[in-house]
C-alpha cells in the first residue's frame, strides 16, 4: 500500500472550523501518490498499469527475436505476411470481441455470426442472383442483425452475455447450416469480389493482401474510436463501474446496445474476409474462431472484467499467437505445443490482469 | 410553514415515499439556502437516505413537492437533477476507477473539439477537459495531484472523494449534495473531505451533507435538519444546539418543544 505523504495529517489536524482559505494554492494539500521507492516489481506494475500495451509488446518481441534465432526461415517479410494472413480473420473478430469485453461482456456468437453472414452473402449472389454488390451489402447486414439480436437479448431480456450468446451461438450456426444446407459454395462458383479481399499486391517481392490492410486500418479506427470519442470512454466507464456510468447520465443499454451492433458489422466485414482468406464459402469454416478471438483478446492485455484494455494489444495478442504457432512449427515442433504455449499465454496474461486489477483498487 | 423565499435555493413540501408497507417519508418538509451548508442527521430508518434520494432524482416521491429556486419541478432520474444544477455525490461517488482523472469530471457531458474535428470525427477535447478538470481541482485545493491524466484507480479514497466533488463542483451546479462522503475514509481524510465543503461553500455553492459524524457537522455547517421517523422534527442553526442535544432529538429522548427550539 502506498504511504500517506506526512503533509496531508498536518493539513487534517488544522484547527478545526478554520475559514476556508482565499488561495488554495498556499494552503493546498500536498499529495504524493508514491510514498517510498518502489521495488523493481512494483515499478514495472505500475508501468503496466498506465500502459497495458507494454506486456503483450514485450511477449511478441521477445517471441520474435528468439524464433528469428532458432530458425532462419522465421524472420522474414515473407513470413511476417504469412502470419498476418493467418491471423487477421482472429484479429478482425477480436476488435468485435474487444468491444464487447471491455463492456464486461462476451461474444461466444461471433464465429457463427460471421459463418451466417458470409453463408448469406454467396446465398443472394449465387443462387438467388442478386447483384455482388448489394449481396455483398446485404451480407453485412445480416451479421449487423444478428448483432442487433444479441444486444436485444441482453439489455432487454436482461441475459447475462455469455448467455445470451451462448444461446444465439446455437441459433445462428443452425441457421447458418440451414440457409447452406451444409454446403460449401466452390472457389469457381465465388464472384470475384468476394475474393477481392484475399488479393493484394507485392511489396519488395512479398505479396501483400488488401485484407491485411483492411485489418490494419479497422485497427486503427477503432483505436481511435476508443481513445478519442465519448462513445468510447462510456464503453469503458460501462465496463469499469455499471453503476456510476449510470449515475453520470450515461445511458448504459444504449452503449451495450451499439457495441453489439457494431460488433456486428465488424463480424459482416470479417465474413468477407474470411472468403478471401479460404477462396470459397464454406458453412463450417470457422468454428474454432470463436475460442481464438476471445484467446487474441485475453492475450492482449484487455480484462475479461471489462473496462480495460487496449484495441491494439488485441492486435499484438492475435499475432503473438500467429508468432508462436509460426515459430514453433518452424522449429520443428508438432502443432500440439502450439495449442498447449497458447494455454500458458491465456493464463498468464489473465494472472498478470488480476495482479494489476488488485494494485487499481 | 415555511413560505418560498428567492434566498431557497431548493426546498421540498410534504414529502411521502412509502415502500410497500413502510413509509420512509411522512409528509417531510426540507429546505436549503443560498450559501449555507445544511447537515441532514437522522438515525437508521429516518428516511435520510429516501429525502436524498427524493432531492437527487433517484427517487420519486409518492406525494409532495420539490421546488428549485421556488419553481416546482419534478426529476425523474439523476440526469435530470443534474440538468437542473443539482448534482450528487453519492456514497459509492460513482467513478470510473480505470478512466483518468478528467475523464471521470466530463464523464456523460464529454466536450468535443471544435469545427470538423469534433462534428464529423467526434473527435474529444481532451485538452481542454485536462485543462477544465485542473482549474476545478486547483480551486478546491486539489491541484498537487501528479497528474489530472491519471488513472482515478490509482489514486487513495480520499482522493477518489476530492474527484467526485470536484465533477460535482465544476459544473456551475446550483446545490451539491454530499451522501456520507466520510463513511469510508479514514480519520486523515475525513479531514481533507472537511475542507473540501469549506471550498465548495467558498465557491457560493450549498451544500446538502447528509452525515453521521457529529464533530465533522458542527466543524462545517450553517444548519443542522434533523430527520426523525420520516419526518424533519428540528431545523436549526448550528449556533443554537449541541452536539448532545441534536443526537437526542434525533434518536427521540428529547423532544424539540423541550430545548425551546422553534420547530
Amino acid at each position: 500500500m502506498n504511504e500517506r505523504a506526512p503533509e496531508l495529517a498536518a493539513a487534517a489536524a488544522g484547527p478545526a472550523g478554520a475559514a476556508p482559505p482565499a488561495n488554495p494554492s498556499k494552503t493546498g494539500l500536498v499529495e504524493i501518490e508514491q510514498g517510498g521507492p518502489l521495488t523493481p516489481i512494483q515499478w514495472i506494475e505500475r508501468k503496466m498499469l498506465s500502459r497495458p500495451l507494454i506486456g503483450p509488446l514485450a511477449v511478441l518481441v521477445i517471441a520474435t527475436i528468439v524464433f528469428s534465432i532458432v530458425s532462419p526461415n522465421f524472420g522474414t517479410l515473407q513470413n511476417f505476411s504469412l502470419i498476418l494472413q493467418q491471423v487477421q480473420v482472429i484479429a478482425m473478430l477480436g476488435i468485435a470481441q474487444t468491444l464487447v469485453i471491455l463492456t464486461a461482456g462476451i461474444d461466444l456468437s461471433v464465429a457463427a455470426v460471421m459463418l451466417l453472414s458470409q453463408v448469406a452473402m454467396g446465398k443472394f449472389a449465387v443462387s438467388l442472383g442478386l447483384p455482388v454488390e448489394l449481396a455483398l451489402v446485404l451480407g453485412i447486414l445480416v451479421g449487423v442483425a444478428c448483432g442487433a439480436i444479441n444486444g436485444l437479448v441482453v439489455t432487454r431480456l436482461n441475459i447475462p452475455p455469455f448467455i445470451a450468446t451462448l444461446g444465439t451461438l446455437s441459433i445462428f450456426y443452425a441457421l447458418n447450416i440451414f440457409i447452406s444446407d451444409g454446403e460449401s459454395v466452390p472457389y469457381a462458383d465465388v464472384p470475384p469480389l468476394f475474393n477481392w479481399l484475399g488479393t493484394g499486391f507485392q511489396v519488395l517481392g512479398t505479396t501483400f493482401t488488401y485484407g491485411q490492410v483492411l485489418t490494419l486500418a479497422m485497427f486503427l479506427l477503432f483505436a481511435y474510436i476508443l481513445r478519442s470519442t465519448a462513445w468510447g470512454t462510456h464503453i469503458y466507464a460501462v465496463g469499469d463501474n455499471i453503476e456510476a456510468a449510470r449515475l453520470t447520465g450515461i445511458r448504459v443499454d444504449r452503449v451495450l446496445m451499439s457495441v453489439y451492433v457494431v460488433a456486428g458489422l465488424i463480424i459482416g466485414l470479417t465474413a468477407w474476409l474470411l472468403i478471401g482468406r479460404i477462396g470459397s464459402i464454406s458453412p463450417t469454416a470457422g468454428v474454432g474462431y470463436n475460442l481464438a478471438s476471445i484467446t487474441a483478446v485475453v492475450i492482449g492485455g484487455t480484462s475479461l472484467f471489462g473496462g480495460r484494455g487496449r484495441i491494439m494489444g488485441t492486435l499484438l495478442g492475435a499475432l503473438i499467437v500467429g508468432v508462436f504457432s509460426s515459430g514453433l512449427s518452424l522449429a520443428g515442433f508438432d502443432s500440439l505445443w502450439q495449442e498447449f504455449t497458447i494455454g500458458l499465454l491465456i493464463i498468464g496474461a489473465v494472472a498478470v490482469d488480476q495482479r494489476l486489477r488488485k494494485i487499481g483498487r | 410553514m415555511t413560505t418560498t423565499t428567492p434566498e431557497l435555493v431548493l426546498e421540498a413540501r410534504g414529502l411521502v415515499k412509502r415502500y410497500g408497507h413502510v413509509v420512509a417519508l411522512d409528509e417531510t418538509d426540507f429546505e436549503i439556502r443560498q450559501g449555507e451548508v445544511l447537515a441532514v442527521i437522522g438515525d437508521n430508518g429516518a428516511g435520510k437516505s429516501s429525502l436524498v434520494q427524493c432531492l437527487a432524482g433517484a427517487v420519486q416521491p409518492d406525494e409532495g413537492e420539490l421546488l428549485i429556486g421556488g419553481q416546482q419541478v419534478t426529476l425523474k432520474s439523476p440526469v435530470e437533477a443534474r440538468h437542473r444544477g443539482i448534482e450528487t455525490v453519492f456514497q459509492s461517488l460513482a467513478v470510473s476507477p480505470a478512466l483518468d482523472i478528467a475523464s471521470n469530471i466530463f464523464l456523460g457531458r464529454e466536450l468535443r473539439m471544435p469545427g470538423i474535428a469534433g462534428t464529423v470525427f467526434r473527435r474529444l477535447d481532451k485538452k481542454r477537459m485536462r485543462e477544465e478538470s485542473l482549474a476545478v481541482m486547483s480551486q478546491l485545493g486539489l491541484q498537487t495531484l501528479q497528474n489530472i491524466g491519471q488513472s482515478v484507480e490509482s489514486l487513495s479514497g480520499g482522493q477518489r472523494q476530492g474527484v467526485a466533488v470536484a465533477r460535482a463542483a465544476a459544473f456551475g451546479s446550483k446545490v451539491v449534495i454530499l451522501d456520507e462522503p466520510t463513511a469510508a475514509l479514514g480519520v486523515k481524510e475525513s479531514g481533507r473531505v472537511v475542507k473540501l465543503i469549506q471550498d465548495i461553500k467558498a465557491r457560493g455553492i450549498p451544500v446538502i451533507l447528509i452525515s453521521h459524524n457529529m464533530p465533522q457537522i458542527f466543524e462545517v455547517a450553517d444548519r443542522i435538519h434533523i430527520q426523525r421517523l420520516g419526518k424533519r422534527v428540528a431545523l436549526v442553526d448550528t449556533a443554537d444546539i449541541d452536539m448532545a442535544d441534536a443526537v437526542a432529538v434525533m434518536v427521540g429522548a428529547k423532544t424539540p418543544a423541550e430545548l425551546g427550539l422553534a420547530r
